[in-house]
C-alpha cells in the first residue's frame, strides 16, 4: 500500500475556516478534505465540491418502485389469476394507487440510503481513519494532501497563518478507509 | 446545499444558556455516559414487567386462539384494532416533527425530533402486532405478502384496504427507521470518539458505520435527509388515510364516511403530539435537558395540539351533522342512539371522547397555560385517553348494533388477556424508550450545533446589535452564511 502525507490543521470557528479554505485552494494546495462536527452550509461550494446527485438516484429508485407495483399488480390481477370482484374491471387502477404509492416511497428511501452508504463507504464494522477525534465534537479539521510539489514546512506555516492550531504532518496508508481517492479530479473541480 | 436562512430577532432563542459546541456535546452525551439513575432503573423494571405480562397474554392468545378475547358477533373488532389505530396514530407526530417541520424550516424541531422519531418507531412496532395477532393463526401471517406460492400462485387481493394497510405500515416503519438511523449516524460517531470504555468504543464503533464528518459526506447526508423528509411527508398522510380506508370503504353505518381520511390524519397528529409532550416533559426533567427542550418548545407544541384538537372537533361535528343531514336512518341511528344518547351502553365513551379531545385542549388558548408544565402534562394525558376512546367509539359503537336488532351484541368487556396485550405494548414501548434514552443521544447533537449560532441565547443577543448594521456590514459579518 502506498503511503501519503497529510498536513492537518484544526479550526475552532467556522468563520475562520471559510477564508482559510479559500486561501488554501488559491495557493494551489491539494485539499484532501475538511471534517466538521455538523453540516456547515456553503463549505462544499467553498471547497469546490460538485453538488451531489443522490436525489437523482432517489428519483430513479422511486419510478422503479412505481413501475414494479403497477407492473406486478397488473400481471397478477389481469393475466396470471384474474378474479372477478363483483363484475368490476380486472384492470382497476384507482384501487392500486395506495400500494403503488407505498412501493414508490419504499424503493426510493431504501435505495437512497443504500446508495448513500455505498458512496460514503459507510457500513457496520467499518473503521475509518480519523485525523482528530474531536472533529465529531467541536473542531473543524482540514487535511491537505502533500504532493511532490508541496513544501511541508511552508504548508504548515501557511495553515498556521490561516488560523489553524495544532498543525501536524501525518503519514497514512492509502485505502478506502481514508476516503475515496479514485476520482479526485471530479471531486475537486 | 445552502438554502435561504433567516432567523427572526423577535423569536425567543431555542437554546438557553451560554453554550458552545463542546458544551452541547457534553450536555447531551452526559446521560449516555453516566450510570443509569435509580429512577431509570425503576422505570425500566416496570416496563419490562409489563412487557412480560404482555408476552404471557399473547402466548395465551396464540395457544388458545382469539377466543381468549371477548370479541363476538357483531363486535369482530374490539380492543385490538382500537389499540392498533391508537398506536399508529401516535407514531405520526414523530414524522410530522422530523419531516414536515423540516420542509417548513421550523428551527424548533431540532430539540425534539430525535426523541419524537424514536417514539414513532416504537409506536409502530407496538401497532403492528395487533392486526397480526388478530389474524388468529399468527404463524400464517406471511400469507399477507404476495410471494410465489404453490396454491396457483394465488395472489393477495391488491384491491383490499386491509392489504393496502400491510404495505402502508411496513413501508412507514422501514422509512421511519431509515430516516431516524441516518440522522443518528453523526451523533453515534460523536459518542464513539468520546468513548473511554472498551465496550462503548466497540458498540458505538459498529453503530456509527465509520462516520468521519467529511464535507462530502455531510453534503450527501443533508441531501438524503431532505429527500427522505420529502418522501415521509406524503407517506405519513397516506398511512393514516389508508388506516381510515379500513373503515371508510365499508358499508357499516358510522364508518361509511368520506371525511375519515383528513379526520384520521388530524387525530393522529393530535394524539402523537400529546404523547410527545408526555414523554418530553419527563425526559427533559430527568435528563436535565431543560436548556435544549425549552418552554418555547412546549408552547409551540401546545399550539399544534390546540390546532389539531380543534380540527378533530370540527370533524366530529361535521360527521354528526352529515349523519343527520343524510336522512339515512341507519347512519343517524348509529350517531343518535349509539353515541349521543348518554343512556345507551356506550354513550359514556362518546362524551368522554368529546370532553378529552375537544374541550380539554381549549385551555391552551391561554399563553400562561401553554407554558405551564403541569397543565401541559395533565392535558397531554387526557388527550391520550380521549384519542383512545375516539377509536373505541368509532369501532365498537358502530358495530355492536347491527341492522338486525336480534343480532345486537351483549355488552363488550375485554378479557384480562386483551387488556394484558395492550399493557404489554406499553411495556414494549417504554422498554424500548428507556433503552433509547440511556444508550442513544436523545437530542440530535449535530443539528443543535447547526442552529446554535442562529438560535442560541448567547449568540442571539449579539445578533440583535447587528440589526443596526448597514447591509454591507451585515454581509461582512455573515459572509460565510451566504455562499
Amino acid at each position: 500500500m502506498a503511503k501519503k502525507k497529510f498536513i492537518v490543521g484544526n479550526f475552532t470557528d467556522e468563520a475562520v475556516l471559510f477564508p482559510a479554505v479559500k486561501k488554501v485552494r488559491r495557493a494551489g494546495y491539494k485539499l484532501h478534505d475538511v471534517f466538521t462536527p455538523f453540516p456547515v452550509h456553503g463549505l462544499d461550494k467553498e471547497m469546490g465540491l460538485r453538488d451531489t446527485s443522490l436525489h437523482t438516484a432517489g428519483f430513479i429508485y422511486g419510478i422503479t418502485g412505481t413501475s414494479t407495483a403497477v407492473g406486478f399488480i397488473t400481471w397478477a390481477l389481469t393475466i396470471d389469476w384474474a378474479i372477478n370482484f363483483g363484475g368490476k374491471p380486472y384492470f382497476s387502477l384507482p384501487a392500486w394507487i395506495p400500494i403503488t404509492f407505498e412501493l414508490t416511497v419504499l424503493f426510493a428511501a431504501v435505495g437512497m440510503v443504500l446508495t448513500f452508504c455505498w458512496l460514503c463507504q459507510l457500513a457496520p464494522f467499518v473503521k475509518k481513519h480519523h485525523f482528530n477525534p474531536r472533529s465529531t465534537d467541536d473542531t473543524f479539521v482540514m487535511a491537505i494532501e502533500c504532493t511532490s510539489a508541496t513544501n511541508e514546512e511552508e504548508a504548515v506555516r501557511f495553515l498556521q497563518a490561516a488560523g489553524a492550531t495544532d498543525v501536524k504532518v501525518e503519514t497514512k496508508e492509502t485505502g478506502w478507509w481514508l476516503g475515496d481517492y479514485s476520482n479526485d479530479k471530479m471531486r475537486f473541480a | 446545499m445552502s438554502l435561504l436562512r433567516y432567523e427572526s430577532q423577535v423569536r425567543a432563542p431555542l437554546i438557553d444558556g451560554t453554550k458552545d459546541y463542546h458544551q452541547i456535546t457534553e450536555d447531551i452525551c452526559r446521560p449516555v455516559e453516566s450510570k443509569p439513575s435509580r429512577l431509570w432503573l425503576i422505570g425500566f423494571s416496570i416496563s419490562v414487567a409489563l412487557l412480560l405480562f404482555g408476552i404471557l397474554s399473547v402466548t395465551m392468545e396464540v395457544i388458545y386462539g382469539t377466543g381468549q378475547w371477548n370479541l363476538n358477533r357483531t363486535i369482530g373488532w374490539g380492543w385490538d384494532i382500537t389499540n392498533f389505530v391508537w398506536w399508529i396514530g401516535i407514531g405520526h407526530a414523530g414524522t410530522l416533527i422530523s419531516a414536515i417541520l423540516l420542509l417548513f424550516r421550523q428551527g424548533w424541531r431540532t430539540g425534539v425530533n430525535r426523541a419524537a422519531e424514536a417514539m414513532t418507531i416504537f409506536a409502530v412496532m407496538c401497532a403492528g402486532q395487533f392486526p397480526i395477532l388478530h389474524m388468529g393463526r399468527v404463524w400464517n401471517a406471511f400469507f399477507v405478502l404476495p410471494y410465489p406460492n404453490i396454491r396457483g400462485p394465488l395472489w393477495v387481493n391488491f384491491n383490499s384496504p386491509l392489504l393496502w394497510d400491510v404495505f402502508a405500515i411496513s413501508t412507514y416503519f422501514t422509512v421511519s427507521l431509515l430516516f431516524w438511523y441516518s440522522g443518528l449516524l453523526p451523533d453515534l460517531a460523536t459518542l464513539r470518539d468520546r468513548a473511554k470504555l472498551k465496550w462503548r468504543k466497540t458498540f458505538y464503533g459498529i453503530a456509527a458505520f465509520g462516520w468521519t464528518g467529511s464535507t462530502k459526506h455531510w453534503q450527501r447526508h443533508e441531501s438524503l435527509l431532505l429527500v427522505l423528509a420529502g418522501l415521509s411527508t406524503p407517506l405519513v398522510l397516506s398511512v393514516h388515510t389508508i388506516v381510515s380506508f379500513d373503515f371508510a370503504t365499508s358499508v357499516v353505518p358510522g364508518w361509511h364516511t368520506t371525511i375519515f381520511p383528513p379526520y384520521f390524519v388530524a387525530g393522529a397528529i393530535f394524539s402523537g403530539f400529546a404523547m410527545v409532550q408526555t414523554l418530553v416533559l419527563v425526559m427533559r426533567k430527568v435528563l436535565s435537558l431543560e436548556e435544549y427542550i425549552t418552554i418555547e418548545h412546549v408552547d409551540v407544541m401546545n399550539k399544534v395540539i390546540i390546532l389539531t384538537g380543534s380540527i378533530v372537533g370540527i370533524a366530529y361535528l361535521t360527521e354528526l351533522f352529515m349523519a343527520w343531514y343524510s336522512a339515512f336512518d341507519y347512519e343517524w341511528f348509529a350517531f343518535k342512539e349509539n353515541r349521543l344518547n348518554l343512556n345507551s351502553p356506550y354513550g359514556w365513551s362518546y362524551w368522554l371522547m368529546m370532553g378529552c379531545n375537544v374541550l380539554s385542549p381549549q385551555i391552551f388558548w391561554f399563553r400562561k397555560m401553554r407554558r405551564n408544565l403541569l397543565v401541559t402534562f395533565f392535558i397531554s394525558i387526557l388527550v391520550n385517553i380521549g384519542m383512545w376512546f375516539e377509536r373505541f367509539v368509532i369501532i365498537v359503537t358502530s358495530v355492536y348494533r347491527d341492522y338486525l336488532p336480534s343480532s345486537w351484541s351483549t355488552y363488550y368487556v375485554p378479557t384480562i388477556w386483551e387488556v394484558g396485550f395492550y399493557l404489554g405494548t406499553f411495556g414494549l414501548f417504554f422498554t424500548c424508550y428507556f433503552l433509547f434514552s440511556k444508550y442513544f443521544p436523545v437530542i440530535a447533537i449535530a443539528e443543535i450545533k447547526h442552529i446554535l449560532k442562529r438560535s442560541g441565547e448567547n449568540y442571539k443577543s449579539k445578533m440583535s446589535k447587528e440589526e443596526e448594521d448597514t447591509v454591507t456590514q451585515f454581509g461582512e459579518h455573515h459572509l460565510h452564511d451566504h455562499h
